[in-house]
């Protein structure tokens, strides 16, 4: 579990979640977690392929989901399982988009791919070495999970690891 | 909440805006802070090619333009809007920062670039900076109304 690689989503959802929810939210709860993944709600799933790969869910139970929606909208919202799928994946763009700049800019390449909305009652199935962090955010509108898994990549790792240590 | 004074146009008028974004959310949390600003929404989209079609029916003052965005992105929807149009003011409005991609929207005629989640008081100034250099092809120059009060 490389911490300098997940460090950046957790800024990145900290600093999300308290600008749109308009106040401060803290981490309730922090474990490691190398079973299959299974949903607390509604789940963004997001791919990451390149110098660093992985992934990230993001999970909110339906009515957290709602009042995150109402909070973005400014106004109540339909309560339908649509809207609570939107926030879920404007939730995790914005996630996604401010780690990836933070991770862009330190000079890694990679591609992310659009969030996959799971709601389905199956666990999230992981490689044979997912080995994840799970974050529990507490926010004012409910708890929201976000689940990482990341890593370099292999031949990557094996370049670093033989480089001279310079000092 | 805080509060802004206006951004008029130079004839007094509202200035017009067109919000292109793939999330409705993102759509109507800017239409909000529009509303915020004293502004009008002249139009929505959701996609780059839509965005072309509206800005051509609705010729706006400013675009607040996405970068992610199914069928066009963001960043070619400028080009060719600018390409056509080059009085185009277009801020780009995203959640991915880096700096390769505020280049190439630079690159490509764009005014601005703010990050979401987008803080009011911040989306407020950088439409004041774009909207201070509007020689408005209508010839009704843009004035800026105010300062920001909160």
């Amino acid at each position: 579990m490389r911490m300098e690689l997940i460090q950046p989503f957790i800024n990145a959802a900290d600093a999300v979640f308290s600008e749109s929810l308009q106040a401060p939210t803290k981490i309730a709860d922090l474990s490691m977690d190398e079973e299959t993944y299974r949903r607390k709600g509604i789940a963004a799933h997001i791919h990451i392929k390149g110098e660093i790969e992985g992934r990230v869910i993001l999970d909110l139970a339906p009515e957290v989901a709602l009042r995150v929606a109402a909070q973005l909208a400014g106004s109540a919202v339909t309560e339908s399982e649509q809207v609570a799928r939107e926030t879920v994946c404007e939730l995790a763009n914005m996630v996604i988009g401010n780690s990836v700049t933070l991770l862009n800019d330190q000079g890694f390449r990679f591609k992310v791919f659009p969030p996959e909305i799971h709601m389905n009652d199956q666990g999230l199935a992981g490689s044979a070495d997912t080995e994840a962090m799970v974050i529990c955010m507490e926010t004012p509108c409910g708890q929201i999970y976000l689940n990482i898994s990341m890593h370099y990549l292999h031949r990557r790792r094996k370049e670093r690891d033989t480089a001279p240590a310079l000092d | 909440m805080p509060t802004f004074a206006a951004l008029l146009r130079k004839d007094n008028q509202p200035v017009r805006y067109l919000v292109v974004d793939d999330s409705v959310f993102a759509r109507k949390n800017l239409i909000k802070m529009i509303e915020m600003f004293g502004g009008e929404v002249a139009g929505e989209a959701g996609d780059g090619l839509t965005a072309i079609a509206e800005f051509n029916r609705t010729k706006p003052d400013v675009v607040l333009m996405d970068i992610t965005m199914p069928q066009m992105e963001g960043i070619e929807a400028v080009e060719r809007i600018v390409r056509q149009h080059a009085e185009a003011r277009i801020v780009m409005v995203s959640s991915v920062g880096y700096q390769e991609n505020i280049l190439a929207a630079l690159q490509k005629g764009a005014k601005h670039f703010v990050q979401k989640p987008v803080k009011p008081e911040v989306l407020y100034e950088i439409l004041r900076y774009v909207l201070s250099d509007d020689p408005n092809a209508a010839g009704a120059p843009v004035a800026l109304a105010g300062e920001h009060l909160s």
